[in-house]
């Protein structure tokens, strides 16, 4: 069992799943005060995009893309992707604990399994070294297995 | 589970649907993870040419616009999926096979060293999603 990343990659690893998952509760929240846009009246998107919470969303979601891409340059997509799963825990914990919402049983399996698999891949290596020195600057800095 | 689906579409329309959002999220995936391999380690790249040399290095990088493209395609064909498929199907069916069909892509394309581990953490992370969604 080896730790390949710095705490400052971690950090981005968190950024990751807490960004996506707020993002969307913001721009679900957003979407809720705009109402039901339909293809007939896609000027209701530009009502959308002037309400703070879709803004707030948006902006977040930005910076998800950003950092999983940043991720993405130092770690497997295999690494990652777990990562991005926690994010749906995170959101049932979220309203769960801060929206009071109930639950079910099906979900509490769901999260512990997704925490299982989350576990399992953040102690293994972050990197898949190859032989040849493809990318020498990524050996030094990782020193992944 | 199938009998969830509404009834003027069939079992095979369903599942194809399905599997064609499944099939462009791994290739939105792969392709830009292959992109990122391909241009380096961000970090040293900002550190070097700065934040806007990092995004013009993503920016610029053929398979990582593909990569956005397939993504792009993705999200219209699960709106297309929620137009004739439930909800509670077609969204977890779909996340829970991008995650297993990653894997595989990872390891088939990327070269990545998909180890027991990782393979374990993908079946858990897909049943995860699928009992969270339901």
């Amino acid at each position: 069992m080896k730790h390949t990343l710095s705490p400052q990659r971690y950090l981005i690893l968190l950024a990751v799943m807490l960004t996506a998952s707020i993002g969307d509760t913001l721009l679900s929240h957003g979407m809720k005060q705009v109402g039901p846009v339909s293809v007939a009246h896609l000027g209701m998107l530009l009502a959308a995009i002037k309400n703070p919470w879709v803004i707030t969303g948006i902006l977040c979601l930005l910076g998800f893309f950003a950092s999983y891409l940043t991720a993405l340059s130092w770690a497997d997509l295999t690494f990652v992707l777990p990562a991005t799963a926690f994010g749906y825990v995170v959101v049932a914990l979220l309203s769960k604990f801060w929206l009071h919402e109930t639950v079910s049983l099906d979900r509490w399996a769901g999260i512990i399994l997704i925490v299982c698999g989350v576990g399992f891949v953040a102690n293994g290596p972050s990197l898949t070294q190859h032989p040849p020195l493809e990318n020498p600057a990524d050996a030094t800095m990782s020193g992944a297995q | 589970m199938i009998a969830a689906a509404p009834i003027q579409t069939s079992v095979f329309e369903t599942w194809a649907t399905i599997v064609t959002v499944a099939a462009t999220a791994v290739a939105g995936d792969v392709l830009t993870a292959g992109a990122m391999r391909r241009i380096g380690d961000l970090d040293l790249i900002r550190a070097h040419s700065g934040l806007g040399g990092a995004i013009r290095a993503v920016v610029s990088s053929p398979m990582f616009l593909l990569g956005v493209v397939s993504m792009a395609l993705s999200f219209f064909s699960l709106l297309f999926t929620l137009s004739n498929v439930e909800v509670s199907l077609a969204a977890p069916a779909s996340a829970s096979l991008t995650f297993l069909g990653n894997a595989f892509a990872a390891r088939l394309f990327l070269k990545e060293n998909v180890d027991r581990r990782r393979w374990l953490a993908a079946l858990f992370v897909c049943a995860g999603v699928f009992l969270l969604s339901k």
